[in-house]
């Protein structure tokens, strides 16, 4: 049995297998994904979640799920599939069919999900920060003891409007989590090469604002350390800044198709020691929760289960062209025609 | 009939706001300086005893901002994401250029990139246009450049009557409007509905002000009344003009422009904005597009030169379309 059970947040055995079933999921998603877009099915700019999956899933796991609000940019899939977004429908959005969370309007970096407490998926990178704030306005306007977790990647993290966010966040008391998914890498920069100091936990500080960094590799220690701050914010009703250390295997997005102009294939391979789903994988075994062949199984299962989301997605239709000029307005479409 | 009251463009606005805020929890105003300073144009004079408290470090319903555009018009449209319905004070449309990537890249595609799923009600609203003397940086009209996006509405209403129950409507819909209000109207007067908090003014209609057959004179904003003093010129030499009160930007009310014109066969449009490009153009080149079988003259423009707008006041008056400048086109339109 799992020696967590006493500790603080319980965490059973159960949701142990949970977690590594989801980000197992999570992975092959991603990959149907690189298929989908090899092949041409997905166009466009697409980011995958691969190597960062504890993090959003430690995360997502210690909220409110439907209650709380989450937003993230443009790097999005996880985030859906883990608040129970239909994986079918995102795959379809991907692809860019009808059948898709935004009937093929959105793509890859536009999934939304509100009624799951999902608020996207947005492609300016820090662009969609305030809005998050703006989720957690309206919690506390109404009284409400929601939070939110609002993402956004180390490179977001030096955008304008990312601080002056801040600033009102703090100034307003505002719910709402801050969380930095430090991946080493903005596109082809490398952290120390866009980061004047590159300790990013640093940056909540000059806005009277709780700030620390923490290990989003270990799903366990992501999980704890996030119902902490959950609990916090929920507590409190005030913002936090956390800054989470993860890295990506995969490329910037399906378009990079030359990782060695920003890092060695060395580099990768240390990293590949730290691969979460790994270390999930060994603590489950060497603490007999479940044994070599279990996971195995669960392995083949997801795999499965990724390959027949993307063949279901398929068979949604593409939109009718007639549905190009829904849903500008509530109530309007603009001028018609070329 | 609704009793009426004399108010001004500024009062009237202001009852707008007031009526919507009491009449939905929901709806609360955010800007800089609106609370405590009363608002830069004074728009808001009276709202933060009304709605919170001096002394709040903030006030949830009327809240004072820092200066952070952008950061400002994000909250807002989250808040709106999350069902409120934020009404966001630019102190001056020229400063909601730092905010047009919230508005554009964010606010106005939210109800298409999530196929209608997640609406955004908010209204952003502002002085826009030359006050006086404010120079180059304080005197954009951005009406036109928020005109051209798809999902935004813009109305810019030229009286007291229009612009409070355009305010109300603005409120009420579902979607993003920007208001655009000419610092020149703040201070002129008309009559409004007293006490009928049910009127409003619908968005996406043209009003024609003063009914004429020989020209039509379409502007918006505080270029109608210019159009309307240039109609009483023109009557005095037996020309009857008629003025064509655009209103709604977007949507455009082209059934009303285009009656008049096919009515009158010769058009003018005025707008204060940069005469490149700006939204006047656009009008008329529908104009042209849609009515050249009625037309006996070409569709003429007057516009702001296209200039950055100068200090000096000689330079400033020069650069805003006034009277004069109607009047000249009139003539090369017989
Ligand atoms: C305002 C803006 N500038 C540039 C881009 C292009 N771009 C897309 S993602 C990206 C890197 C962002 O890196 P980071 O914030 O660390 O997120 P990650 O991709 O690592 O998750 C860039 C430069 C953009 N989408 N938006
Ligand atoms: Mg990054």
């Amino acid at each position: 049995m799992s020696n967590l059970t006493e500790e603080f947040p319980s965490i059973s055995s159960n949701d142990l297998k949970q977690y590594l079933r989801e980000m197992l999921f999570i992975r092959r998603f991603e990959e149907q994904c690189n298929i989908a877009y090899r092949a041409g099915l997905a166009g466009g700019y697409m980011h995958t979640y691969i190597g960062m999956e504890a993090l959003a899933s430690g995360w997502i796991n210690s909220i409110r799920k439907g209650y709380d609000y989450v937003i993230t940019a443009y790097r999005d899939h996880a985030h859906a599939l883990l608040l129970g977004t239909d994986a079918v429908a995102v795959m379809a959005e991907i692809i860019g069919r009808k059948g898709g969370t935004a009937g093929g309007k959105g793509g890859s970096m536009h999934i939304y999900d509100p009624e799951n407490g999902f608020y996207g998926g947005w492609g300016i990178v820090g662009g969609h920060v305030p809005l998050g704030a703006g989720l957690a306005y309206a919690a506390r306007y109404r009284n409400e003891d929601r939070v939110v977790l609002n993402f956004m990647g180390d490179g977001a993290a030096n955008q304008g409007v990312v601080y002056e966010t801040l600033n009102m966040a703090s100034l307003y008391d505002l719910p709402c989590i801050f969380i930095v998914e430090n991946n080493e890498f903005a596109m082809g920069t490398r952290l120390e090469y866009h980061a004047a100091d590159p300790e990013l936990w640093k940056r909540g500080q000059p806005y009277n604002m709780k700030c620390e960094r923490v290990d989003g590799m270990d799903v366990i220690q992501m999980r704890k350390d996030a119902q902490r701050i959950i609990d916090w914010v929920r507590e409190n009703q005030k913002p936090y800044w956390v800054e989470v250390m993860t890295y990506r295997y995969a490329g910037h997005g399906a378009a990079d198709n030359d990782r060695q102009l920003y890092r060695t294939k060395e580099e990768e391979e240390v990293a590949w020691a730290r691969d979460p789903i790994a270390r999930l994988r060994k603590y489950l075994i060497e603490n007999n929760i479940m044994s070599e062949e279990a996971i195995e199984a669960v392995e083949a299962e997801t795999e499965a289960e990724a390959l027949a989301v993307l063949e279901k997605a398929k068979e949604s239709p593409f939109p009718d062209t007639d549905e190009v000029y829904d849903n500008i307005y509530t109530d309007m479409t603009p001028e018609k025609g070329h | 009939m609704p009793n009426m009251i004399e108010l001004s463009y500024r009062e009237a606005l202001q009852k707008g706001i007031v009526e919507e805020m009491e009449r939905d929890q929901n709806v609360f105003l955010m800007g800089e300086d609106i609370g405590r300073y009363q608002g830069t144009f004074k728009v808001t004079r009276g709202l933060v005893e009304k709605f919170g408290q001096r002394d709040n470090r903030y006030n949830l319903r009327i809240l004072d901002t820092p200066i952070t555009e952008a950061g400002f018009a994000g909250i807002a449209t989250g808040a709106a994401m999350a069902g409120l319905r934020p009404i966001v004070e630019f102190m001056t449309m020229s400063f909601s250029i730092l905010a047009l990537d919230q508005i554009i890249n964010h606010t106005a595609k939210i109800h298409y990139m999530t196929n209608g799923v997640v609406k955004c009600p908010i209204v952003f609203r502002g002085p826009g246009g030359a006050a006086k003397q404010l120079s180059a940086q304080h005197s954009h009209s951005m009406e036109g450049w928020y005109a051209h996006v798809p999902g935004l509405k813009v109305l810019a209403p030229s009286t007291p009557a229009d612009v409070y129950g355009m305010m109300k409507s603005a409120v009420r819909d579902d979607n993003p409007v920007i208001l655009y209000e000419n610092p020149g109207l703040y201070a002129i007067k008309g009559m409004v509905p007293e006490d009928d908090a049910a009127f409003t003014v619908p968005i996406g209609k043209a009003a024609i002000l003063r009914e004429g057959k020989d020209i039509s004179l379409v502007g918006y904003s505080r270029m109608t009344q210019i159009n309307l003093e240039v109609a009483e010129l023109l009557a005095k030499d037996g020309i009857d003009a008629e003025v064509v009160d655009v209103r709604s930007l977007l949507p455009l009310d082209t059934e009303t422009i285009y009656a008049s014109v096919k009515k009158t066969h010769r058009a003018v449009v005025v707008y204060e904005d940069w005469r490149s490009g700006g939204f006047g153009a656009e009008i008329a080149a529908r104009i042209g597009e849609d009515c050249f079988d009625d037309l006996d003259a070409p569709v003429l423009r007057v516009g702001g030169l296209n200039v950055p707008m100068p200090y000096a006041r000689n330079l400033e008056l020069q650069c805003i379309p006034d009277a004069d400048d109607v009047l000249a086109a009139v003539r090369k339109a017989f």
